[in-house]
């Protein structure tokens, strides 16, 4: 008896995954060939991802549960955390490993050549200039964003419209790089020198209000860097400004008190007090603001595409890969911004480690 | 003793310059924004003769009339107009007969022809109309005329198709990994099975890879898969990206919560499933959506994975508005619209759930 019933279940498990499989494919290729309205492609999109991923969920657990029990207590977590964990090894594990086996090979991915895509990567003209500028972002636009995160914080920290001020800094967060681009584009537009033209573009308007000359910025070496990573300090310092705000907010207020009636001014509580009892904050914006320059691309592709002294590292992957096919050194550069971050990673590796979350 | 600081006259000082301080980067920080919303809003024409900020009430010289200088008048010596005298490079210039008076002489010497200006009070009638939007919308062919005056036709953008396939990208990219990431937070936070330490120091250990170092082996898999310029190929991607910082946020939360309703629910001969769905997903609601709204713009703004996966085929917003640039790099009137299109979604959602985002960012400020 129990082993035909047992023998049912399992051909009704069978039938159940038969059937979602049918509906997470047939919804695939429907939706691919579908030719009907944007509109009811785009709800039926969403309804069919987000139904799959609940169906399988549903499905396997169901399966997992029905398992005898010792089987069953390894079953159920690996419904659980599976999925996560094979997503994670397809999608960052694997290709890391690929990438840096790829980064031994020609643009072919046939040819073995050694160090080759290394040797490009740290001696060629096109790759200094990229070091030299992520450099420049890395250095100037951390300070930047940092620096002007902790000045408002600490200003707004003693003002009545707090909150105004900060949403007004932090809105940069929800536009998009592409976007911030194109705002910025026109903040720097040139259009000419003669009579009667007028600047269309904030910035040479008021050189000219000025008695200067109007510049096609974008184009001018070295200063144009900076004038890109003026675009990033517009979109991060209200990260920056977020985090230590709250961080000033923890500082007990009997501390700075106790100072003041001791006579301290305000520039030693902000040296001797705020900014110790911050660092730990400190540490974490200025490490997340580094990976973020080391990694940028968006601004410097639409911008200026990595032209006239512009390029950085992440343009120069993406250039030599869809641009010029050269697999193996894209590769190697990939492979470099990951070297770059690693000791952030051990950072945090040894920061989780110490706050023993995990038991 | 007295306290520095305590002086009232002083403290109101300090405190109108940190106000004064704060007005002022504010200001900064919202003028290229406000000059690109004004913009989107003006005639093709209007945007290329002059700046944005003209739209707003303020005086200019004004044309009001004209001066034309008698034959006999030797235009290479001293001129005397309207009891001014000055040379005619100075004419050239332009010379103010009173304050808000002045005139200007037009064009070469032979011209004998001054404009007369009027400071006047202008901006009261900017025109301002929804044109571009209409022309960056559609997908068929706009016209409109240029600063010079030549009617110029080009194909629309198809922005409303963009800001559709950027919904059916963002809603499932978002709500995939966070169901995903919950499942597995849950396990690794209160179920026992081998390698859960190890696994979760692997989790900490990817919050910081760089996506870059995944994208040529991802493309080839999705080429094999014929998976490229789908959405499925999107979710999958940004599902991968995002899951780290997914699995690590919510674990810190799920981890939190008291060990006494697992047991009760438990006793009550609850399942794993029942306990995740009835009890973790209702109790961890602010933790995800602080993860929500962090992914969702992440994903809203990403450029590169769509650029790489998708292509040209179901552009995004992003992807679009970079086209644009790429197209119409002079165009500023689609430009400014299309750019204030992308921003739109966000900008709402942002400011709907600013409290969630920033606890987001708080907890996960690691992300790479």
């Amino acid at each position: 008896m129990a082993r035909q019933r047992r023998v049912l279940k399992t051909i009704g498990f069978i039938v159940l995954l038969g059937l979602t499989a049918i509906f997470l494919y047939g919804g695939f290729a429907f939706l691919k060939n579908f030719g009907g309205s944007k509109l009811v492609a785009t709800a039926l999109a969403i309804v069919w991802g987000l139904g799959s991923v609940a169906l399988l969920y549903f499905v396997l657990n169901r399966m997992a549960e029905s398992l005898p029990r010792r089987a069953r207590a390894l079953a159920v977590p690996l419904v659980f955390a599976g999925p996560a964990l094979l997503i994670l090894t397809w999608f960052l594990v694997l290709p890391t490993l690929r990438t840096l086996w790829l980064s031994f090979f020609d643009e072919t991915s046939m040819h073995f050549v050694g160090l080759r895509n290394y040797a490009f990567a740290f001696t060629n003209r096109i790759m200094l200039d990229a070091f030299r500028n992520n450099l420049l972002w890395v250095v100037f636009g951390t300070l930047a964003c940092v620096g002007m995160g902790l000045v408002i914080a600490v200003l707004a920290d003693r003002s009545r419209g707090e909150k105004v001020y900060k949403a007004i800094i932090f809105m940069p967060m929800a536009i998009s790089f592409v976007g911030a681009g194109v705002i910025w584009m026109f903040m720097y537009s040139y259009k000419g020198v003669g009579s009667g033209i007028q600047q269309i573009g904030l910035l040479n308007a008021v050189v000219v209000a000025l008695g200067g000359k109007p510049q096609a910025w974008l184009l001018l070496p070295v200063w144009n860097n900076f004038l890109l990573i003026a675009i990033m300090v517009w979109l991060q310092t209200g990260f920056a400004m977020v985090i230590l705000s709250s961080a000033i907010k923890a500082i007990p207020g009997e501390m700075l008190e106790a100072a003041r009636i001791d006579g301290a001014t305000e520039f030693q509580i902000f040296f001797r007090i705020i900014i110790p009892a911050i660092q730990g904050s400190l540490v974490t914006v200025t490490t997340t603001i580094v990976i973020f320059s080391l990694k940028l691309f968006d601004i410097v592709r639409v911008m200026t595409g990595g032209n006239y002294g512009t390029n950085v590292i992440a343009n120069e992957f993406y250039m030599e890969q869809f641009t010029y096919g050269q697999t193996g050194r894209a590769s190697a550069i990939a492979i470099v911004l990951l070297v770059a971050v690693v000791p952030i990673m051990i950072y945090n590796l040894r920061q989780f480690a110490e706050r023993r979350a995990f038991k | 003793m007295k306290k520095p600081g305590s002086i009232p006259g002083q403290k109101s000082r300090r405190s109108l310059l940190v106000n004064l301080v704060l007005v002022l980067i504010c200001l900064a920080w919202l003028l290229p924004t406000v000059g690109v919303l004004v913009t989107s809003f003006r005639l093709p024409s209007d945007i290329f003769n002059s700046g944005w900020w003209t739209v707003f009430p303020h005086r200019s010289w004004v044309n009001a009339g004209e001066v034309r200088i008698d034959p006999s008048v030797d235009v290479n010596g001293p001129m005397t107009i309207d009891g001014k005298t000055a040379t005619f490079e100075e004419w050239r210039n332009g010379v103010e007969i009173s304050h808000d008076r002045r005139l200007q002489w037009y064009g070469n010497k032979r011209t004998r022809l001054l404009i007369e200006q009027d400071l006047r009070w202008v901006g009261f009638n900017a025109d301002l109309n929804l044109d571009n939007y209409k022309g960056v919308l559609t997908g068929g062919t706009v016209t409109y005329k240029d600063g010079n005056g030549n009617t110029i036709t080009r194909l629309g953008n198809n922005f409303g198709d963009a800001v559709m396939n950027s919904i059916a990208v963002a809603v499932p990219a978002t709500v995939i990994p966070i169901l995903i990431a919950a499942f597995a937070a849950y396990a690794f936070a209160w179920m026992e099975f081998p390698g859960r330490k190890t696994f979760f120091v692997l989790v900490v250990a990817l919050l910081v890879v760089p996506l870059q170092i995944a994208l040529i082996p991802v493309l080839r898999d999705f080429t094999r898969l014929k998976l490229n310029g789908t959405f499925l190929a999107m979710w999958l991607a940004h599902t991968g990206f995002g899951l780290p910082l997914a699995v690590y946020l919510l674990f810190n939360y799920i981890s939190q919560l008291p060990r006494e309703i697992f047991e009760s629910a438990f006793m009550d001969g609850a399942t794993p499933f029942t306990v995740f769905v009835r009890l973790v997903i209702p109790l961890s609601v602010p933790a995800l959506a602080s993860f929500a709204i962090f992914q969702f713009l992440w994903v809203w703004n990403d450029y590169l994975v769509a650029l790489i996966f998708l292509g040209d085929k179901n552009r995004v917003v992003t992807s679009a508005l970079a086209a644009m640039v790429g197209e119409k790099g002079q165009d500023w009137h689609y430009l400014t619209s299309g750019a204030f299109l992308s921003m739109i979604i966000p900008l709402m959602v942002f400011f709907a759930l600013q409290r969630y985002f920033v606890r987001g960012l708080m907890a996960g400020s690691v992300k790479g």
